[in-house]
């Protein structure tokens, strides 16, 4: 009897993992399903190559959008890539076990977690307050700040499955540290490197939350980069609180568009870092 | 890290006969201040939030976060009236916690349902691609979840799975039948919890991952049935660590934005009913800071900002310290 009713529990207990994984995949799976299905639906070559229209003209696209993120995620890239790949250089080649690496590991996994939103804020009273007017600087700054983290922690992971051969093996030919550093240890790691700062990317390509006060939006081409910029997730984020249907036909059409080019990144980065990116050096 | 020591004795023998210690100390120098600039960047951030939300903290103090007042024409409570110019931030704190709440609660089950069976049950052949899976939905934009959000997931609620929470549960009035939008907390919930499994999930597979086998043999050599052994060998050892997976958790439905933004409704008021319409303080500063009405308008979402970032550092940081606590020794990963 006893042993029944453990087997019982055991069979129960399984049931609701199963059914949990099953619950967990179905939202994936039924939010794909309507992306492909809507988007796929509305998108055409002139999603591609025409500015918005207004209200009431069928057609129209989101070709300044697609740009405008294209810059803001330049502009992001610029800040947060170099910052963010010192920083881990620092976190697994100078600071290796110091309480100074421990402290700042730590923030960059908390600031990892603050709000996207705040990150906005932020950068609203950092550079428009002084500027005067929203501009897709300051919409690249909030980006930017918002790689710094990830590509860190990225960096330093990689460099750590360096081996400490390869480093000594460089030192002992008399190169100097910082080339040792440069030219062959990050170049060892330089793959992985290359795919955390594609997941950060991917990660700021989504992100509307910090451009709703910094970038702020266009309907038509932004000629300097003081000026407001559309971008793709800001776009799709006000055409679907309308209430147009040709603009949600648009807004399910950009996030298709935005959503290939996100899954594309993080497939490539789980292909890549599935395959063993060191392989050769170890 | 093994060999640690003996690394650095040949390398700091190398690095002083190295004949550029200019380049050297003024390369160390930069990757330090880089490393440095994260701490910047928090120091940055908060002294802006506390300097922009001056006037809104000497206006209302801490009255600001609980007070309420009452409207001299309809007698109501009222919080939040930009016009008049009176600020409170409770309701967007309790839409918060609700919000954030209803995420959590049915969240976690299936959080721990997964990682269960993707590390003790999961055939070998379907753990990659699940793991995949959820590592996708991580990556989904909060924008898409909420567009998918706002045209499925909430017509869904208004039309099938609302009456019947109505008629079953109406009589604790914590689902009434005043809103038929089907905007409101339990959407912003649903969407939540959606968007904070799959964090949950990886940190809590990595905690039973750290659980050395010895422990599962153990138990299982005593002649436990795989649940017996998952509960008593794996989960209990692990609990600490998933405590820290379910704050991160609670740390990022704190502080989402677009998806809630999108399905609650946005009206700052208090209700019972998890039905009805409310806000966040998120969603309140996205909604209205690009068009804030004035200094102490702008003020008062600035001070809900900094709240913001206060609450959702606390949290992360606490949750860390636990999650490090058990996986201390296993490699460190980056979420």
């Amino acid at each position: 009897m006893r042993s029944r009713i453990r087997t019982l529990t055991d069979g129960a207990a399984t049931g609701l993992a199963v059914l949990s994984t099953v619950l967990v995949v179905a939202p994936l799976v039924a939010i794909f399903v309507y992306l492909i299905y809507k988007g796929a639906s509305s998108l055409s070559w002139a999603f591609f190559t025409e500015n918005p229209k207004p209200v009431g003209e069928a057609g129209g696209g989101m070709a300044n959008a697609i740009a405008g993120s294209g810059i803001l995620l330049g502009i992001g890239s610029l800040i947060g890539i170099p910052v963010g790949i010192s920083g881990g250089i620092f976190l697994a080649e100078f600071g290796r076990g110091t309480k100074l690496a421990n402290a700042i590991r730590f923030t960059a996994d908390v600031l990892n977690g603050v709000p996207s939103i705040v990150m906005g804020i932020a950068a609203y009273s950092l550079v428009v307050v002084p500027q005067g007017h929203f501009s897709a600087f300051s919409g690249g700054v909030a980006l930017g700040i918002m790689m710094i983290p990830t590509v860190c922690r990225t960096t330093e992971e990689m460099l750590l499955m360096v081996p400490n051969a390869v480093r000594e093996a460089a030192l002992a030919l008399g190169v100097p540290n910082w080339r040792s550093v440069l030219s062959i240890t990050v170049r060892t790691a330089s793959p992985g490197i290359i795919t955390g700062c594609m997941l950060a990317f991917a990660r700021v390509a989504g992100e509307t939350a910090p451009l709703i006060f910094t970038a702020f939006g266009n309907v038509g081409w932004s000629e300097r980069l003081s000026e407001p910029i559309a971008a793709l997730p800001l776009q799709i984020y006000v055409y679907a609180i309308s209430p147009y249907d040709e603009w949600h036909r648009l807004a399910w059409a950009g996030a298709l568009v935005l959503i290939v080019l996100i899954v594309l990144a993080v497939s490539l980065v789980r292909f890549v870092t599935s395959r063993g990116v060191l392989k050769g050096a170890s | 890290m093994a060999g640690k020591t003996e690394f650095s004795a040949i390398r700091a023998f190398l690095i002083a006969r190295g004949n550029s210690a200019i380049a050297d100390s003024g390369f160390h120098w930069l990757m330090v201040l880089s490393a440095l600039s994260i701490f910047g960047i928090v120091v940055l951030i908060a002294m802006e939030l506390v300097l922009r939300s001056q006037l809104a903290w000497s206006k209302f103090g801490f009255g600001f976060f609980f007070s309420a007042f009452v409207d001299p024409y309809t007698k109501l409570a009222m919080y939040w009236d930009p016009v008049n110019g009176h600020f409170s931030a409770l309701p967007f704190l309790y839409g918060t916690l609700v919000s954030s709440f209803l995420a959590l609660l049915i969240a976690v089950p299936l959080a721990i349902g997964l990682a269960v069976f993707l590390t003790e049950m999961c055939p070998r052949a379907l753990r990659g691609p699940l793991a995949f899976v959820t590592e996708l939905l991580a990556a989904i934009p909060s924008v898409i979840y909420g567009l998918w959000a706002v045209f499925i997931l909430v017509p869904l609620l208004r039309e099938h799975v609302n009456p019947w929470l109505i008629k079953l549960l109406g009589w604790t009035g914590f689902f009434s039948d005043d809103n038929p939008t089907g905007l409101g907390f339990v959407a912003a919930g649903m969407i939540l919890a959606i968007m904070i499994l799959p964090i949950v999930s990886s940190l809590t597979r990595e905690v039973m991952s750290a659980v050395p086998h010895s422990q599962r043999e153990a138990v299982l050599a005593l002649g436990a049935t795989r649940w017996e052994m998952i509960s008593m060998g794996v989960l209990r050892n692990a609990r600490i660590g998933i405590v820290g997976a379910v704050i991160l958790g609670l740390g990022r439905a704190l502080g989402e934005t677009m998806a809630v933004t999108m399905v609650i409704g946005n009206s700052p008021e208090i209700h019972r009913s998890l039905l009805a319409n409310g806000s966040t303080m998120a969603s309140v500063i996205a909604n209205e800071f690009a068009e804030a009405s004035g200094d102490l308008h702008l003020s008062a979402l600035m001070e809900i900002g900094l709240a913001l970032f206060a609450v959702t550092i606390v949290v992360n940081a606490f949750a860390r310290l636990l999650v490090w606590a058990v996986t201390r020794g296993a490699p460190a990963q980056v979420h």
